[in-house]
């Protein structure tokens, strides 16, 4: 009896133990040519959180997961983002343009992901922000909802002429209230569940909750295909996910408050190269 | 017939007394954080206890908490302490504080309170991401509670 109690008992706990540890010792390089850091230093701004080293979320994932993102033919965002080469060269709107009438070239934008969301004429801008913007001042063209197939397609190509590259926002001078906001916001505990970003991606990242593993809630990689969802996700539409899910009244997608949100969880990523656009769960 | 009466009155009144559920708001911790008066007055089930603390819809409890015992649940989680032995190291008056509102025991932690209904940044409409349409009700019931003690404390080694 005690012997057969025992065994059980050791049987079990071989079975969490097998999955947990953390992330993995993998290396991401993609199409067997650009490695990405996927583990660098944290930034000092994060020297209060007991987190040395900052991680991408691939780390966390299962190796079929992590195998699509190494080869753009198997990466299922591709498809999203060779339809935004496409919508880049639409016409659109009263003015007659597409976004190709002003730009010669997405390849103009390397660079510019890995420094979004930032201050553009004293607001807090993501780059959904500045897509609407050029579409209704240059092209005379309806905004697109945030997380529009075509919004997010188009996030996601100009995000992938930034891949490999360190991600680097500003947190300093006119941004520094709305990244304060955004850090309040990620240690405020929401919802009947009283959870917050910390509690999770800071306290327990590594740990399962139920099948789930837990990262660090990096967005490096977003616009991110989600296996689970089967199309590209937003940051935005991620964050409301998570607030949802703490049984909370969330905040809607390009609200300000998410976009100080965005700015301070990016900047947690500072240093990961930008992934965009990364497959995870 | 008049005496007999007025005994079944008083018997009827001691019954109401003895099982009337502790509202969420007058749940009396010890400093301690524990809760030593049943939020019933009834026995826990443990059965009951089981299937509340493994179920998605209900406590789910085993999505932080690994248990040996429930072999037959899938993915138990690592965030909170493997509850295996809990039975064994905690008395029921603990389980019921931690369970009810695990913050009056220990401060800060990630254990969300399972017999509150105020207190809460933005109150949502269950999983809708909506916002509550009036007071919440407590995760569980006053009831499951003690089902889940009764079930924990089942949670011993051989």
């Amino acid at each position: 009896m005690k012997f057969k109690a025992l065994t059980a008992v050791a049987a079990l706990l071989a079975a969490p133990l097998a999955y947990a540890g953390g992330p993995d010792d993998d290396t991401l390089v993609v199409n067997e040519e650009v490695e990405m850091a996927t583990k660098v230093a944290a930034p000092a701004h994060m020297s209060d959180t007991g987190i040395d080293t900052i991680m991408s979320g691939w780390h966390f994932r299962t190796d079929e997961t992590q195998s699509l993102q190494m080869d753009d033919f198997e990466n299922p965002s591709m498809i999203f983002v060779d339809q935004a080469v496409d919508y880049f060269e639409t016409v659109d709107g009263t003015e007659g343009k597409s976004c190709a009438s002003c730009h010669e070239s997405v390849e103009e934008f390397a660079g510019l992901s890995a420094t979004m969301p930032k201050m553009i004429d004293g607001k807090l801008t993501t780059m959904e922000d500045l897509l609407n913007s050029h579409r209704a001042e240059a092209m005379g063209a309806e905004p697109w909802k945030w997380s529009s197939a075509e919004m997010q397609a188009l996030v996601a190509l100009i995000g992938l002429q930034s891949r490999g590259m360190p991600m680097n926002v500003a947190i300093d001078g006119d941004a520094a209230p709305y990244w304060e906001q955004g850090k309040e916001m990620y240690y405020t505990r929401y919802g009947q569940l009283e959870l917050s970003c910390a509690n999770c991606h800071e306290e327990n990242y590594g740990n399962f909750i139920r099948a789930d593993h837990l990262s660090q809630g990096q967005i490096n990689g977003f616009p991110t295909y989600r296996l689970k969802q089967a199309k590209l996700i937003s940051r935005h539409n991620r964050f409301r996910g998570c607030i949802r899910d703490t049984r909370g009244e969330t905040f809607a997608e390009g609200s300000d408050e998410f976009r100080a949100l965005e700015l301070y969880v990016a900047s947690r990523g500072n240093g990961l190269s930008v992934e965009t656009p990364a497959v995870r769960q | 017939m008049r005496l007999t009466t007025i005994t079944a009155a008083v018997t009827l009144v001691a019954g109401v007394a003895v099982a009337e559920t502790v509202a969420p708001g007058d749940v009396q911790f010890t400093e301690y954080g524990e809760v030593t008066q049943s939020l019933t007055g009834q026995p826990g089930d443990a059965e009951r206890g089981k299937t509340v603390f493994s179920s998605r819809s209900k406590g789910n409890c085993v999505a932080c908490h690994a248990v040996a015992q429930l072999a037959d649940v899938p993915f138990h989680g690592e965030v909170g302490p493997e509850l295996t032995w809990t039975g064994e190291v905690r008395s029921a008056e603990e389980l019921r504080g931690i369970v009810a509102n695990a913050k009056m025991m220990f401060e800060g932690t990630v254990m969300p309170a399972f017999y509150k209904t105020t207190g809460f940044t933005r109150p949502g409409d269950g999983y809708t991401g909506k916002a509550a349409a009036g007071d919440l009700a407590p995760i569980l019931t006053a009831q499951e509670i003690e089902d889940v003690v009764a079930f924990l404390l089942t949670l011993q080694e051989g």
